[in-house]
């Protein structure tokens, strides 16, 4: 697990995972995306804290390893900010088969979503901005949406 | 009792508390009662069960001790990937 602020390269990540017993190899890559909740998005900042981040994410892929019969898996995130169409996470999982590939990776970037100290704050083409799942914040970007509770 | 911690904001919370850092008194006995207690800091209504708090870099549950010279890390909402 790391964080990195320059551009995620998945080919040399992908080769860190080769093996030679493994049989199948699954990736997700988080794009960023050029919309939110109908609001044109310009650029993501993504904030870590990454002495908690690196942890938390080495233990959850720890967890992978124990509840799925893989042979390797990884995960980098970036912090900073990004632009539309860069990768901002991804995960890579080596296995025997690919069942237990699909399902470990899917299990990694969930719980890196819920789990990971990462915030990110959305730049949007009408000129505001906003950190995502912040009510308080969202409720400012975007007008339309209610306040939760 | 009031207890001396540092309290570290991240996000939103650090931007409406306008520090990353500071240092505190209050008569908290658990990171819950800090989250509370300094809601005019991090200005969050977000209900304890959508955030997050670490102790010394330590991930803990909301209803952990605090004790004179912890740091005490608020966490808003999570949004990685």
């Amino acid at each position: 697990m790391r964080i990195c602020n320059s551009p995620i390269d998945p080919d040399k990540l992908r080769q860190l995972l080769t093996d030679d017993a493994a049989g199948g190899f699954v990736a997700f890559e988080g794009w960023v995306r050029n919309e939110n909740e109908g609001q044109g998005v310009l650029r993501l900042e993504y904030e870590v804290y990454a002495p908690l981040a690196v942890k938390e994410g080495a233990k959850i892929i720890e967890e992978a390893m124990a509840k799925f019969p893989i042979l390797r898996a990884d995960c980098v995130h970036r912090e900073g900010l990004l632009e539309i169409g860069e990768c901002a996470v991804w995960v890579g999982v080596a296995s025997a088969h690919r069942d237990e590939a699909f399902t470990a990776c899917r299990y990694i970037i969930n719980e890196i979503k819920l789990r990971l100290p990462v915030w990110k704050k959305e730049h949007y083409v009408n000129g505001d901005s906003g950190w995502v799942n912040c009510e308080r914040c969202a409720a400012h970007a975007h007008p339309k949406r209610k306040l939760a509770g | 009792m009031n207890k001396t911690i540092t309290v570290r904001y991240f996000a939103g919370f650090r931007e409406h508390a306008g520090v990353g850092e500071e240092t505190v008194s209050v008569p908290a006995a658990t990171a819950g009662d800090v989250y509370e207690l300094l809601k005019d800091r991090h200005g969050s209504e977000e209900p304890l069960g959508h955030c997050k708090v670490a102790i010394n870099d330590e991930m803990v549950d909301w209803n952990t001790e605090v004790v004179d010279g912890d740091t005490v890390l608020l966490f808003p909402p999570v949004a990685g990937g």
